[in-house]
């Protein structure tokens, strides 16, 4: 207790090991949270989803928080919708039979761009007499423009861009432009202020209701952004977060103690066992250890579990069981093992009580050190297209941004939200591992 | 008479030497026997692993005959040529064809037997012909595949690692003499920042330096169209090497120059260290006779296997870079299900790995009076 204790307390010195923890209890909060709040199944249908999911999402739309560091303020996306509130409609009956659904929704406009595109999608319950709705725009300056009459069927989407009549009818086929700019400008500019949508919608069935959802396409979405797919990164962002941390611990954990306990047994009974150990060791220096990587994803499968148990299975012969075994030799020759063979202790207890438990202090350093090192060869697989296929790594990301050329159209976010988080996590386990090492290997402490 | 008298003892004394000389002379031949075949089994127990790793136990055989019948079967088809055929001649001139491909291709003979063939090829070092990849010349030959990719890859690899391995030792010499400097604390500060690979720095400064500032290219060996001039075309490509070279440098140099600083410090607080600094020794004297001696088996080691991972080259940082070397045409190997090429490429490695294993043995014995060769140093 009080050893553990001193080491806590020594542990504190270190500015490094106190990051380093900190980011990583950060993560797995983080982990803990994405686990929670999306189940396995739902995380892969949403990732795996396409525009039936994400519909609603603009392309390529860059994270809000950049207008902090813009002096240009770009358009965020938004959605308003009747079901829950955040668009008022006002129904009122004429008839029996006839009723009117107004939506008169304004909004202030104070960015500098135009959005990408503006979509009404109308969900009315009918039976067989489809409602009319009459769209109408107001700009800041006053201007009505009337935009559409149309008859709304079952599930039907108003696309203002996609409208050729409106096309006609502005004499431009920048409706955007069209819609938003300062009329006496020589260039288009945004004109801002507060833009009204008035949707004037009939039903004529008893007990019908006509409910829509409208949708401002700007450029900057959410938190994280999203990709070429409409996807919102932030589910790979948060989802990728327990399965890097699964992957790496699970991948250290494994090795490392795997190894340790192959060099203990290969050094207590010697022999032809150490023997073989020995040679194994040797053949797995010479196997290419990515090469046979990349031909399990591309031949057998990409599944992450079976990379994750391939990466084990290669990197338990590997240097660090000679390491290990030269420790082992000393440690076997010591007094207290001497003791225990005396009084008759067994193998498996020299082995697993005396030996190994004796190593942990120099295994916790390795093993926290070389989480970074498996993190990092799952987003590597993942670059070269062997990620896993329905899972959302931030690995995954990083390859879908390199696959549209991200950097070269300048979407530098697709590319560096999930670098930085590799890159924090890297630094959060490789800081404490270093201090570790140097709390655990007194040799090192002075220098 | 004196004269024979001094002669004498001569040959006794050189009879000594000699049987000295042959008992270690024999030992040493002993050892490296003993050596040669553990390595030979090692070898070619990895090589065949890696050739039923590359067929999938001969899957890639499955995969491959149906390949062959599709694109054959099409393209007969396809051919005006034979067109106007009846149809059972046509599918008889389909099914010979097919045959002849797989006979070409060696596919008739069951899988055990071709795995050895294999092995016994790649053994002898006889790489074959690729299965479908090609040179840019148009060959076929893996030797002339790997051989064209070598020198990119030599290029990246050898300026990155050279720089890599010369700098960080020397600056981890300095720094252990002046160690608690603000220097040395930057340095360790920095090194948990080589948890991260190449590819990824190489992201970041394409990002920099391509993306935003656009004053280095995104990737590839040389502008296309290349420069005509001998001497533009030299320059250009020393141009697209900075970023490459420039990620795998940034990536490991910190933890390499701590890690080596660490290593000569540990050797600096040696007593004969103090002894000599205290007998008033200068200290590129003290540097030299009394810290880089002693480790240098150490950075030896350490440079060998450098210098065969040259050949491996960077998969990764060759595809995020384009960069037209044996990693990203490996990978392409395995993509297509090259096998030739995946197991050429593995076999040259292997060979590598061994001779200079073996060779790392002698030059032991040679820098280092404590090691003896064959006298149970790995006991």
């Amino acid at each position: 207790m009080k050893t553990l204790k001193n080491t806590f307390r020594e542990f504190l010195r270190y500015p490094s090991a106190i990051v380093g923890m900190s980011i990583i209890t950060l993560l797995l909060g983080i982990a803990a949270y994405a686990l929670i709040s999306i189940p396995y199944k739902e995380a892969v249908r949403l990732w795996r989803g396409g525009e039936d999911v994400w519909y609603q999402n603009p392309k390529y739309a860059a994270p809000s928080w950049y207008n902090f560091f813009s002096s240009k303020k770009a358009p965020v996306s938004f959605i308003v919708n009747t079901t829950d509130g955040t668009l008022e409609k006002v129904v009122t009956p004429v008839t029996d039979e006839i009723t009117t659904v107004d939506v008169n929704y304004s909004f202030d406009y104070e960015y500098d761009g135009f959005p990408q595109e503006m979509i009404i999608y109308f969900s009315p319950s009918v039976t067989e007499k489809f409602p009319f709705a009459v769209i109408k725009w107001i700009t800041p300056d006053g201007r009505e423009i009337k935009i559409a009459n149309m008859a709304v069927e079952f599930n039907s989407t108003y696309r203002f861009s996609q409208d050729l009549k409106l096309q006609a009818k502005l004499k431009t086929e920048e409706i955007m432009q069209a819609l938003f700019s300062d009329p006496q400008a020589a260039t288009p500019t945004v004109l801002k202020g507060k833009y009204t949508l008035v949707v004037n919608g009939t039903t004529f069935e008893q007990g019908n209701t006509l409910d829509m959802q409208f949708v401002l396409h700007g450029t900057l979405f959410g938190v994280a952004g999203t990709d070429k797919y409409r996807r919102d990164l932030l589910l790979p962002l948060l989802y990728g977060t327990p399965i890097a941390l699964a992957f790496g611990l699970l991948a250290a954990l494994g090795t490392s103690f795997l190894t340790m306990i192959i060099a203990a047994l290969g050094t207590w009974y010697g022999g032809w066992v150490d023997e073989l150990i020995q040679r194994i060791t040797e053949i797995n220096l010479v196997l290419p250890f990515l090469a046979i990587l990349i031909m399990v994803g591309t031949f057998y499968s990409r599944s992450i579990w079976l990379m994750l148990g391939v990466t084990i299975l290669l990197s338990i012969f590997s240097g660090s069981i000679k390491t290990y075994r030269s420790i082992f030799m000393q440690s076997k020759e010591s007094s207290y093992i001497e003791a225990a063979r005396a009084y008759g202790a067994s193998n498996s207890r020299i082995i697993f009580s005396y030996l190994i438990p004796r190593m942990i202090p120099l295994l916790i350093p390795a093993l926290v050190s070389s989480v970074p090192a498996f993190v990092f060869l799952e987003a590597s697989l993942a670059v070269l297209g062997l990620g896993d296929p329905v899972l959302p790594t931030w690995g995954k990301v990083i390859d879908d941004a390199w696959a549209d050329g991200a950097l070269y159209h300048g979407l530098y976010y697709w590319v560096l939200e999930p670098a930085v988080l590799l890159m924090v996590t890297g630094l959060g386990f490789a800081m404490l591992g270093f201090a570790l090492d140097r709390i655990f290997n007194p040799r090192l402490r002075d220098i | 008479m004196a004269q024979e008298t001094l002669t004498t003892p001569v040959p006794t004394e050189f009879k000594i030497k000699k049987s000295f000389m042959s008992s270690t002379f024999m030992r040493m031949l002993k050892y490296t026997a003993v050596r040669l075949v553990t390595i030979a089994i090692t070898i070619t127990i990895g090589i065949y692993l890696t050739i039923m790793i590359a067929n999938m136990g001969g899957y890639v055989d499955t995969i491959m005959r149906n390949e062959i019948r599709d694109n054959t079967t099409q393209s007969m088809l396809a051919n005006p040529a034979f067109r106007n055929l009846a149809p059972e001649v046509r599918a008889k001139l389909i099914q010979e064809k097919i045959a002849s491909q797989i006979n070409n291709l060696g596919l008739n003979q069951p899988f055990a037997i071709r795995s050895v063939r294999y092995l016994k090829n790649a053994l002898t070092l006889n790489l074959g012909r690729s299965l479908q990849m090609t040179s840019d010349q148009g060959s076929k030959e893996v030797r002339l595949i790997l051989l064209e990719r070598l020198p990119a890859t030599l290029l990246l690899t050898g300026t990155s690692e050279l720089f890599l391995f010369f700098s960080s030792v020397f600056i981890a010499l300095s720094l252990s003499r002046k160690y608690g400097s603000w220097l040395d604390k930057m340095i360790i500060v920095l090194s948990p920042t080589s948890a991260s690979p190449p590819w990824f720095y190489g992201i970041f400064f394409i990002l920099i330096f391509a993306a935003v500032f656009r004053i280095l290219p995104f990737g590839g060996l040389v502008d296309s169209p290349p420069p005509e001039n001998q001497l533009d075309y030299g320059l250009n490509i020393l141009k697209h090497l900075i970023l490459p070279a420039m990620s795998i440098v940034v990536s490991a140099i910190f933890l390499s120059i701590y890690n080596w600083r660490t290593f000569f410090l540990i050797y600096s607080s040696e007593d004969y260290v103090d002894m000599a600094k205290a007998k008033g020794l200068l200290t590129k004297d003290v540097e030299r006779r009394y810290i880089l001696r002693p480790t240098l088996p150490t950075i030896i080691t350490n440079f060998a296997l450098l210098v065969i991972t040259l050949w491996t080259g960077f998969t990764i940082t060759e595809t995020v870079f384009l960069w037209p070397g044996l990693g990203i045409t490996l990978f392409r190997a395995i993509g297509a299900y090259d096998t030739p090429v995946i197991v050429g490429s593995t076999i040259i490695y292997a060979y590598l790995l061994a001779i200079t294993v073996l060779v790392l043995d002698f030059v032991y014995a040679l820098v280092d009076p404590r090691v003896k060769v064959g006298s149970g140093g790995s006991k």
